[in-house]
């Protein structure tokens, strides 16, 4: 790890002061110690908003629920709340990284690094959420732009995402054998506003939405309607451990066991 | 058997350290004034070092010294060496490149030693490495071994032409081209092992203290034999004289190989310290193991073999190209050769034999011993073959291997090996009922109902441990003897250490050694304690590798015994005015057999030191020293059946069970044999579904973390079923034959067997991750 | 430089440090406990496992500087005494470590898991917990049969303190 400078920040407004220039925001770190570790990330500081009460915690209001940015996958994966409300999201947040991982990442963090092959993306697009930052509130879809980038502007910082619990929803993941990565993490989610199927870990230029899948699925929500499914190879990622056609071919299978866990 | 003698489960006294946190590791020695030392690796293949300016990283903060390979040579420092000679089939010698610690004109692999930086912190180590300027002119690079010899191939060390190390031949060409020609079938194959990264736990580390009052070096590293370090370091190193020389291996966090060789950054340590003036220690990051440590396997292989109308085999053919890497390591040569080709017999009566292969340089991370080394590249061959056999010939793989088993011993093999005891029938009886051979096709047929893949597939293996004696080896090429050595000492008090030359790094020795004594001496085992690891303390040994420890390790120890107990006798005889004919060693004391009249141990110990009322002529004290060299090489072997599931739409594999029997001959622990056997196989699953190094082109090693290489996890493996039938060795006087190979030597040719048998074609590589799985069930349908 | 003040198995402890420094090399090079291990540098072996404020982390992924004003336990403190905790006599009677160096990390994350499975475990959750902790020698096999063990013990332990208390 290079030199950096640490700082604790006191509030919101205090870490906005301090994320100047080649600054970067830090909260459990899960993503971005590791990269400095190994010299791939070079922050000149580090401003920690892990420990902002005003960052935390998991609201449910009727069918909305606010999650705010500091909260950590374990308090994702094991809230109540939202147990009822959206019982997908919590179950992703079971399967991201391992327990000690989850007890300090968040998702505030995972959104805002926008990592290819990161689950909370995917849910953001298929749940239709908002991204509530310190300046103004973002449509998940104008959020995620390609590999590790986002709407996000220097001293803008994730404060919450909020989101309309849908009517079902499910979360399915075939994980990268080596880093438990996922290689193809498919989220699928119908709501008032019909059915969205988001993808992660599969796409040359990140998250993205299968509207061939949620063509299938809008006509009919249940996993035979993907039978014949395909979607194109085109766009997709080639690596060692999965080729484009290989990841265009999961994305259907958990698609597929994605609905039938939603209709469960 | 005792509660703590042999044969007993006792809980391991090495536990308490490690459980606690206390254990000692080379990364948490502290040294005063220790610094610390960032290597400067060449981040290409293949290229010429033009130049290094090293000023810039000099003036960095904290830095206390950058030197550079030239520095080294001037200090008279050698080359690393591979220490077993072989002979190519024509009678010239291995032709070993020139491998120096830090490199001078040219780098062969990405990741070769350059330049050290010793610092006050790693961290400002690290800063200074990044500033140390290299200019380098990349040459182009070869990374496989069947490519590196082709018309046009970079050529890696001017010593050896086209890449080739040696061209080396083993068995009887004319008697298996005659039985070739006998046959009523021949099954043919092309068999890849997959390169494999050991990853020990603990990385590799070095801590080398200069002490310039008195001009002797300390070096803490994690090796699996100290001793043999001192040795190279010493012999061939010129690093200081072997009484100047101390050689630590504190706790090691597992070695599996890889920690057996001595490699360029202890060598620098050492070196470093002196010329530095301050202690200098290094510790590994995960992705220098990736790059340095020595790798195992990577072989490519063409095999037949000739079977008479009755499916009996008549003659094996085996040509293989082994990649050795970039430098040839410490015993890089012997394990393509009489560690593999050497058990290409397998468990069968096979009449004729021949074997080429072709020992190659590569620009890729040298490749030597890891945990089997060469046994699992025989063991993949042959079990693979005769699986395919049996399906060629559409009978059970089970009965096919149960024809051709060798059924009587001493059986001479035409490969070098003369396996004394066994049983194979046995352990496949054994193997098959524990998973359930006959209930195998319901669970198929259930698991198709729900859109499941079953498969079933078994492995005979046998391997050769013990790796000796001395002589034969010595005939074969090894630059050492292999024999091992032990001192026993009792103390004034009764209790007693015991000095072995084996290592313990995760086997539990101090535990089953002191079971060994117990049993002997009758004596609790709190009051024993086993030393090793540390060349001050044990005069000489050989370490721990080829599953050796007990075989050759506790035989030195019971030679050691022999004498202890007999001396013993003699002072209680005398004591009691007895025949020593007529003493016991039973309940802590020595006893006149038939009568009550006792000695109790520490009485006679003190008797011993005291020495005022000994046998005329006896020497005062109680310590023996024995050095053991075997009469032959140990033959474990047994069945291992695995069971997968496999899922169609992902090509996930499952192991639903995994059915080890297997043959140790005698044992002092089944607990801890046990644990070896679960580690063993979990490495061999790795193997086949998991594990692979993989290079690109260029050769940048891919797989350089554990984000790209894949470990076995807990949710990888199932938990197994183990039993064991064992026939003792009649080569060593406790009957041991070692277990510390066998799972990864067994394991990998049963799970590749069950995945074909689930899929349905024998188009599948090593490691059958899901995708590759997927793609060949896809592609047996088109 | 930061100011790092922690509470270590119970002890105050503080030190000045480069803000670099992660919580690791902090525990091992200026406190002095050497049992938490490092064994990878992509967070994934969980040889350096630690309890921050009661939950299992991984102590290389993390500054100390972070940890600062937290409660931090390592697996020096676990025992009480000369008494091992309930995982330790687990680990060391099932067998549950060969070359010892992945131990502390495996010990720490299991009684992080069993905390937080009061309920009990059963085979397949033990081995999906054990997702970030990588073993090279055992097989998991007894790593999986003392982690159950050990679950079985406490769940005991604490119906029969429930009981007391009723």
């Amino acid at each position: 790890m290079y030199s950096v400078n640490y700082h604790r920040a006191a509030s919101v407004a205090d870490a906005a002061k301090l994320a100047k220039g080649d600054a970067k925001l830090v909260s459990g770190g899960m993503t971005l110690i590791p990269a400095m570790k190994t010299r791939l990330a070079a922050p000149s500081d580090l401003v920690d908003i892990s420990r902002i009460d005003a960052l935390k915690g998991i609201k449910v209001s009727g069918k909305t629920v606010t999650i705010g940015a500091a909260t950590t996958h374990y308090e994702v994966a094991t809230s109540d709340k939202l147990a009822k409300a959206c019982p997908a999201l919590s179950h992703l947040a079971s399967m991201i990284g391992d327990p000690a991982v989850r007890h300090r990442g968040t998702i505030g963090g995972s959104i805002a690094n926008n990592d290819p092959a990161a689950d909370y993306p995917a849910a953001m697009l298929a749940l239709g959420a908002t991204i509530v930052t310190n300046k103004r509130q973002i449509a998940a879809e104008k959020f995620f732009k390609g590999l590790f980038e986002t709407a996000l502007k220097d001293g803008e910082i994730v404060t919450a995402v909020t989101f309309t619990a849908p009517a079902k929803a499910a979360y399915e993941k075939f994980r990268n054998p080596a880093s438990r990565y996922a290689i193809v993490g498919v989220f699928v989610a119908k709501g008032a506003d019909g059915v969205r199927v988001a993808v992660t870990g599969a796409g040359d230029d990140g998250v993205f939405r299968s509207r061939e899948l949620e063509t299938a699925l809008a006509k009919q929500f249940d996993a035979a309607a993907l039978t014949s499914a395909k979607v194109p190879a085109r766009a997709l990622m080639t690596d060692m451990h999965a080729s484009a056609d290989y990841r265009a071919h999961l994305i259907v299978v958990m698609a597929r066991r994605a609905v039938a866990a939603a209709n469960a | 058997m005792g509660i703590e003698g042999v044969g007993a489960r006792v809980s391991r006294k090495e536990d308490k350290r490690f459980i606690t946190g206390a254990g000692r590791y080379v990364d948490d020695m502290v040294v005063p004034g220790m610094k610390h030392a960032m290597f400067v690796r060449s981040p290409h293949a293949h290229a010429q070092i033009k130049k290094i300016d090293v000023k810039a990283a000099q003036a960095m903060p904290g830095v206390i010294g950058v030197l550079t390979g030239k520095e080294l040579k001037a200090d008279g420092i050698g080359n690393l060496i591979c220490g077993w000679m072989i002979h190519s089939k024509d009678g010239s010698p291995m032709k070993m490149g020139a491998w120096s610690p830090l490199a001078v004109d040219k780098v062969r692999y990405v990741g070769d030693a350059v330049v050290v930086v010793v610092a006050d912190t790693k961290a400002q180590a690290r800063d200074a490495a990044e500033a140390v300027e290299i200019t380098y002119k990349e040459l182009k690079a070869v990374t496989d071994a069947s490519k590196a010899m082709d018309k046009g191939a970079p050529q890696i060390h001017p010593e050896a032409e086209n890449n080739l190390i040696f061209d080396w031949d083993l068995g009887n060409a004319d008697e298996t081209a005659a039985a070739f020609k006998k046959a009523a079938h021949v099954v043919k194959m092309d068999v890849i092992n997959n390169r494999l990264v050991p990853n020990a736990m603990e990385p590799r580390a070095a801590l080398g203290h200069y002490d310039k009052a008195e001009d002797h070096y300390t070096c803490w590293t994690t090796s699996q034999n100290p001793h043999v370090a001192r040795l190279v370091m010493s012999a061939f190193y010129n690093v200081a004289p072997e009484n100047k020389l101390r050689v630590i291996a504190p706790d090691v966090g597992g070695g599996f190989g890889s920690k057996i060789y001595i490699y360029p950054e202890e060598i620098v340590c050492l070196w470093a310290s002196k010329k530095t003036g301050v202690p200098v220690k290094w510790v590994a990051d995960r992705t220098e193991s990736f790059l340095t440590d020595a790798h195992g396997r990577d072989h490519h292989t063409h095999a037949e073999m000739a079977f008479d109308k009755d499916h009996k085999i008549l003659g094996f053919k085996v040509e293989t190209k082994a990649n050795l890497g970039a430098y040839m390591s410490l015993f890089s040569s012997a394990t393509p050769t009489y560690l593999y080709a050497t058990l290409l017999s397998g468990q069968y009566d096979i009449p004729a034999i021949h074997a080429n292969v072709k020992a190659i340089y590569t620009n890729t991370a040298p490749v030597d011993a890891y945990r089997g080394a060469g046994r699992p590249e025989a063991a993949y061959l042959i079990e693979r073959m005769m699986e395919v056999s049996a399906r060629q010939f559409g009978v059970s793989p089970a009965e096919l291997r149960r024809k051709n088993f060798i059924k009587s011993f001493p059986h001479q093999t035409p490969v070098i090996m003369c396996y004394d005891a066994g049983d194979f029938a046995t352990s496949l009886d054994t193997a098959m009922k524990g998973a359930d051979y006959a209930g195998f096709e319901k669970r198929r047929e259930k698991a198709k109902k729900a859109g499941k893949l079953r498969g079933m597939g078994f492995s005979c293996y046998i391997e050769a441990c013990g790796i000796a004696p001395s002589a034969a080896v010595g005939s074969l090429g090894a630059g050492v003897g292999l024999w091992e050595s032990a001192e026993v000492r009792v103390n004034a008090v009764g209790t007693i250490e015991v000095l072995t030359g084996s290592h313990s790094h995760g086997q539990g020795h101090e535990t089953t050694f002191a079971q060994l004594v117990a049993q002997r001496l009758s004596v609790p085992l709190d009051s024993i304690s086993i030393v090793h690891g540390d060349t001050d303390k044990v005069q000489m040994g050989m370490g721990t590798y080829g599953s050796r420890s007990g075989a050759v390790g506790m035989s030195a120890i019971v030679k050691a015994l022999d004498k202890v107990e007999a001396k013993a006798k003699k002072i209680a005889a005398h004591l009691m005015e007895a025949d020593e004919a007529d003493i016991v060693i039973e309940n802590g004391a020595l006893k006149v057999a038939g009568t009550d009249k006792n000695v109790p141990w520490f009485q006679m110990a003190l008797a011993a030191y005291t020495a005022h009322n000994l046998p005329g002529g006896m020497e005062p004290g109680l310590k023996e020293t024995a050095f053991y060299d075997p009469a032959n090489f140990t033959f474990p072997a047994g069945c291992y059946i695995c069971e997968v599931e496999i899922d169609p739409d992902t090509g996930q594999t499952d192991i639903v069970q995994f059915v080890a029997a297997d043959d140790f001959g005698n044992i002092i622990n089944p607990m801890i044999v046990e644990g070896q056997v679960h580690g063993g196989v979990t490495q061999g699953i790795g193997q086949a579904i998991l594990e692979g190094a993989n290079y690109d082109a260029s050769g940048q090693l891919l797989t350089a973390s554990y984000m790209d290489y894949t470990m076995p996890r807990a949710g990888d493996v199932p938990s197994y079923k183990l039993s064991t039938s064992n026939t003792p060795s009649p080569s060593n006087p406790l009957g041991i034959k070692g277990c510390g190979e066998a799972g990864a030597i067994g394991a990998p040719p049963a799970v590749i067997n069950a995945i074909t048998d689930a899929i349905g074609t024998e188009n599948l590589t090593m490691p059958a991750t899901p995708q590759k799985v997927w793609a060949a069930i896809r592609s047996a349908k088109h | 430089m930061s100011e790092v003040s922690l509470t270590v198995n119970g002890r105050r402890v503080s030190a000045s440090v480069e803000d670099r420094t992660l919580l690791v090399h902090f525990l091992r090079e200026h406190v002095g406990l050497t049992g938490t291990h490092v064994g990878c540098d992509t967070s994934q072996c969980g040889a350096c496992v630690v309890h921050v404020d009661g939950k299992a982390v991984k102590s290389c992924s993390m500054l100390a500087a972070q940890a600062s004003g937290s409660d931090v336990m390592t697996i020096e403190g676990l025992a009480n005494g000369g008494d091992l905790h309930p995982v330790q006599a687990a680990f060391k009677e099932h067998h549950g470590l060969q070359c010892g160096f992945c131990t502390p990390g495996m010990i720490m994350t299991t009684v992080d898991m069993i905390a937080r499975h009061p309920e009990g475990l059963d085979e397949a959750t033990v081995r999906a917990e054990l997702e970030g902790n990588i073993c090279r020698c055992t097989g998991y096999h007894n790593i999986v049969k003392a982690v159950l063990a050990a679950s079985k013990t406490m769940s005991k332990a604490s119906k029969g303190k429930a009981k007391k208390a009723a």
